[in-house]
């Protein structure tokens, strides 16, 4: 079945609320608008104005409400419009979903779905634009999801709910008129684990969510030089999947790690510095990254282009790395 | 009769309990901030003696009253504060976190408004599984200054949600008088902005605020949406022990102990000094208990430092 | 100009060689003391270097293909001027021109004769020398597997842009001095059982063997042996052939005399005293590799050097130095073995010590009767070299020595 990413996550959302009366949704214009992404188009219609909750545009507050419902006993699925906005609920993610549990020696636990749009690609400029995710992956307390393809914001969401603490689900606004195939039957998906996006031999590169088309376009460009190139998607954020990192680099000794984040203090700085702590040994190069540039993402179109990590400086820096 | 004088006894307890915090802090038994409720004993009593059982509790981190009043152990926040396993929060939470999952009592929160859009989520809950209970929201005048305040006011009164928000108007937001953080200090007046129902009370009176309380209560069961209570009280001591109260007039301070909310009930009821004084042998004895309780109680080992960041039961 | 790389002569027992493998191709830069080939003697596989610098023209010989000692495998042309019919792959040593480039090059302490040029003709260009200049750098795994696989990351170059040795060339290297499919092809045990009746009875025929013996008691080197393994673990324990072996290369050191070889006609005394080891393989037959310059060496580096010997040697991984280097053999039949052993010289050495079992024995020293450990140390020696009277003093330096096992 040909699908969209946006259908897939509608679709999951759809599945959940079906199959659990708990499970509700909550944010700025889920309901009448539809999603500002259009995520939610036709669930109101589905399950009522109890279910499918228009907020004000008041972040912290529905967000922490979603922690407080779930600690009542509720799966609420908290849409943030953009991660841009949840700086204003900041508090309330790390501040009490992240915290409560621990707090409280382990007696209240927020069993809570966070989703958000991420990146940028699309002309929003700075503030509309912000990649945080890996912020949110420093986070003790949060699990932190990022699904790339179609499969996955289609089959994420269900373990999702089933999480018994707050669960943070980022999609890039790139993808959702991305396409794919899904099966009739959706196979149960894991939320814990990284996955092998195209195997190869000469070098691994790492990524997640939004960058996924352009490291998928580099490795493409790779093949017809030669170069057979590994690709590692991460899924999970935090917590990070070490082993398949680790499996893939100790087998091409090379990596290139490529994040839509900046690299001052970042995911992709976690991830090489992991790489170094558990497979130096295994490596034949220095551990590369490929990040957007060190600014806040300006609007005209070659200059957006230029800040962020396409495929051309992908392979730049993976035929570095392979020396060919 | 027989409830008045429960309502002494609790605010009693709270009173040497805190007193005994203070002691405790001195000799380096207790670490930490610890914010003291004594002067506010009223408020939290009075409040809490309207709630039932399968009512919710959201505080603040001044909340050892709150959760004494609302049934917690005193021994368990006692050895809480002692950092020691058997505390209430396991030691990891300390004075400004204390958790009771079974009396609904969900915390100590540390972050000025921080709890207020939890108590509308819990309300929410409740609302949605359709279970006729009310969530109390404690927080203070300081709190009416943040965006989390506005926020969680307009969304349970958008959404008409069980809770009872309790503003404890003590005057200062740490050591900063109110007419310097708020344009208007009548704080209750701010409710009317959200259409929500305000009632301002003198915090320093137990039966007044018990009584309001059982009110607001009544509306709120009644499907009448949100209240809110102003209860206009002071905190006899600094703000934590940190703090050398160089902000306040010595005679401002004298003029509230004059209006000491224990007092003031006992002269109500008229009892004997004898009476009192047997009152507070047995509180005393209570607390000693807890105290014992609290330093032989075995700290927690150190091996589960990482213990319940996440479920250890994954489904 | 064109040299050929011919079959080296990889001990005096080797009359011919299997060539089993080429690590070079035509086109291919190669600079003196590369690894070229992998060349099977009838005792191991062994690696073989070439002497000179150039670009391989031409394989003249296919793996799997015996040729004589001195025969020629591939040529070289050592000039740029006689460039091959196919281009090659890596740019051949350039020719330096330009003054500014060779005031650089002296700078950067740059050998222009190895350095690749990238200039027009092959000339060497300032990024020519600077990028030489450039050490070469190892990566992780590249130390990793060379400690591992007992490679010596000196004779590796590297091919990879900015001078980076990787994982791949260190295990190529590896692959290259002891694949299995080498062992598999490469030691036939009928063909290493005819090269050792050849040599053994070249050496009988030629050399005029005389033979000595000297009981030695073994208790003070034994005894210093259990103090100094006190303190060590199970794996890095001496065993008494440490100390035999050094003594051999102290009393080497003593009486040089049988520390040589004999060559048309003379003896000529060798270099230093590499000691060539009888090691049995597992499947039969014998090979006598050198643990070289081992005067120098304390008993226990003499242990970890056995080791790392005897562990190659079994694998098939032996460099070809260690092959043709013994300037003397010392045969151990140790636990195993005999009381004492007459050796077989292996020419053109001119000596042979041998070494029988340690076994209690009676003793008697100072009018008194005791029981002690004793060795029988032999000499077996080319009398055309030496007389007894050299030989015997040999054997009593190899005996005092071992009454003072704490010297060096």
């Amino acid at each position: 079945m040909r699908t969209t990413y946006r259908e897939a996550v509608r679709e999951a959302i759809r599945e959940a609320m079906r199959a659990d009366s708990r499970v509700f949704l909550m944010g700025e214009d889920v309901g009448r608008y539809g999603g500002a992404f259009g995520v939610s188009l036709g669930l109101l219609e589905e399950f009522g104005p109890d279910r499918i909750r228009d907020t004000p545009l008041s972040e912290s507050a529905f967000t922490g409400a979603g922690i407080g419902a779930a600690i009542g006993g509720m799966r609420p699925i908290v849409e943030i419009m953009t991660v841009n906005f949840s700086l204003l609920a900041l508090d309330q993610i790390m501040n009490n979903a992240a915290t409560l549990r621990h707090m409280s020696n382990g007696q209240i636990g927020v069993p809570l779905v966070i989703r958000m749009t991420t990146g940028a690609g699309r002309q929003l400029a700075a503030q509309h634009s912000h990649s945080l995710e890996g912020w949110y992956s420093h986070i003790p307390g949060l699990r932190i999801l990022a699904p790339a393809t179609v499969a996955d914001a289609r089959g994420m969401l269900a373990p999702a709910l089933a999480d018994p603490d707050p669960v943070l689900i980022f999609e890039h606004g790139s993808l959702y008129n991305t396409e794919g195939e899904l099966p009739e039957s959706i196979p149960t998906c894991d939320i814990s684990s990284a996955a092998i996006g195209r195997t190869g031999t000469d070098v691994t590169v790492i990524t997640y969510g939004g960058t996924m088309p352009a490291v998928i376009s580099a490795a493409d460009e790779l093949a017809t030089l030669g170069i057979s190139a590994e690709v590692v998607d991460l899924r999970v954020l935090r917590p990070l999947n070490d082993a398949t990192i680790m499996q893939s680099v100790r087998k091409t000794h090379r990596a290139v790690v490529v994040d839509e984040g900046w690299r001052s203090g970042s995911l992709s700085a976690e991830v090489s510095a992991r790489i170094t702590e558990q497979a130096f040994f295994d490596l034949d190069a220095p551990v590369m990254r490929v990040c957007t540039e060190e600014v806040p993402i300006p609007y005209a179109k070659h200059l957006e282009e230029a800040a962020l990590p396409r495929p051309e400086r992908i392979v730049r820096t993976a035929r570095e790395l392979v020396g060919r | 009769m027989n409830e008045s004088f429960e309502l002494l006894r609790r605010m009693l307890l709270i009173r040497r309990f805190e007193e005994r915090c203070a002691e405790l802090y001195s000799s380096q038994e207790i670490r930490g901030f610890l914010h003291l409720y004594v002067g506010e004993e009223a408020v939290a009593v009075g409040v809490m003696a309207e709630f039932g059982p399968e009512d919710a509790i959201v505080s603040t981190y001044r909340e050892h009253g709150h959760a004494l009043a609302r049934g917690v152990s005193p021994d368990a926040i006692m050895a809480e504060m002692f950092g020691k396993a058997t505390g209430c929060s396991g030691g990891r939470g300390g004075s400004m976190h204390l958790f009771d999952a079974s009396t609904r009592f969900y915390g100590g929160n540390a972050i000025v408004a921080g709890g207020l859009p939890l108590a509308v989520g819990l309300a929410l809950a409740d609302r949605m599984q359709g279970r006729p209970v009310v969530t109390a929201c404690f927080f203070g005048d300081g709190a009416v200054a943040e965006g989390e305040f506005h926020e969680s006011m307009n969304l349970a009164a958008l959404w008409r949600l069980p809770v009872l928000f309790c503003c404890e108007n003590n005057l200062y937001a740490m050591g900063t008088r109110i007419e310097r953080t708020h344009a208007v200090t009548e704080l209750a007046v701010r409710a009317a902005g959200y259409g929500m129902p305000a009632e301002v009370v003198d915090g320093m009176d137990v039966l007044a605020v018990r009584e309001v309380t059982r009110k607001a209560l009544k509306r709120i069961r009644s499907e009448a949406g949100p209240q809110f209570l102003e209860l206009q009280t002071y905190r006899f001591r600094a703000h934590s022990m940190y703090d050398p109260d160089r902000y306040r007039d010595k005679a401002e301070i004298a003029e509230w102990k004059r209006r000491d909310p224990i007092d003031k009930l006992a002269a109500t009821l008229r009892l004997p000094t004898e009476d009192i004084s047997k009152l507070d042998t047995e509180i005393t004895e209570v607390i000693d208990a807890a105290v014992a309780f609290a330093r032989t109680a075995s700290p927690e080992n150190v091996d589960s430092l990482t213990r319940h960041v996440y479920s250890e039961v994954r489904r | 100009m064109n040299t050929e790389f011919r079959m080296p002569s990889l001990g005096a027992d080797m009359e011919s060689g299997v060539l089993l493998e080429w690590l070079v191709h035509p086109g291919d830069t190669v600079h003196k003391g590369d690894i070229v080939a992998v060349v099977d003697t009838a005792k191991a596989a062994v690696e073989v270097e070439c002497f000179t610098s150039g670009v391989v023209t031409e394989l003249l010989v296919e793996p799997g293909t015996r040729v004589p000692v001195g025969g020629p495998l591939a040529v070289i042309s050592t000039t740029t001027g006689e460039q091959p019919h196919a281009a090659p792959t890596v740019a051949a040593p350039g020719v330096v021109t330009s003054p500014l480039v060779r005031h650089l090059a002296d700078q950067l302490h740059v050998d222009t004769g190895t350095t690749p040029g990238t200039g027009v003709g092959g000339r060497i260009t300032r990024a020519d020398v600077i990028r030489q200049a450039e050490p070469v750098r190892i990566s992780p795994r590249a130390r990793r597997l060379a400690a591992e696989r007992g490679v010596d990351l000196r004779t590796i170059g590297s091919t990879t842009p900015g001078r980076v040795i990787t994982g791949d060339e260190v295990l190529a290297a590896a692959d290259a001095l002891g694949r299995p499919e080498h062992d598999a092809k490469g030691i036939d045990p009928q063909a290493m059982r005819n090269a050792i009746a050849q040599l053994m009875a070249k050496s009988k025929k030629e050399i005029p063997h005389y033979y000595l013996t000297e009981q030695i008691d073994m208790s003070t080197a034994l005894a210093w042996l259990h103090e100094q393994n006190r303190a060590l673990p199970v794996a890095q324990r001496i065993l008494p052939a440490a100390l035999l072996l050094r003594a051999v290369a102290s009393a080497c050191a003593e009486v040089p005399q049988l520390n040589g070889f004999w060559i048309d006609g003379s003896f000529v005394p060798a270099g230093g005293v590499h000691l060539g080891v009888a090691i049995s393989l597992r499947g039969g037959g014998l090979v006598a590799p050198a643990i070289r310059d081992a005067g120098t060496l304390s008993a226990p580096e003499l242990m970890a050097a056995l080791r790392d010997l005897v562990s190659r040697t079994r694998a098939g991984r032996l460099r070809a130095s260690e092959m043709s280097d013994p300037t003397i053999t010392v045969s151990n039949l140790g636990d195993q073995g005999a009381d004492s052993l007459l050796g077989v010289i292996y020419p053109p050495q001119v000596a042979l010590v041998g070494f029988g079992r340690i076994a209690e024995r009676p003793w008697a020293s100072g009018g008194m009767l005791g029981v002690r450990p004793v060795v029988t140390a032999s000499l077996a020696a080319d009398h055309r070299a030496t007389d007894g009277v050299t030989g015997a003093l040999f054997l009593q330096a190899i005996a005092r020595q071992l009454q003072l096992p704490e010297e060096k």
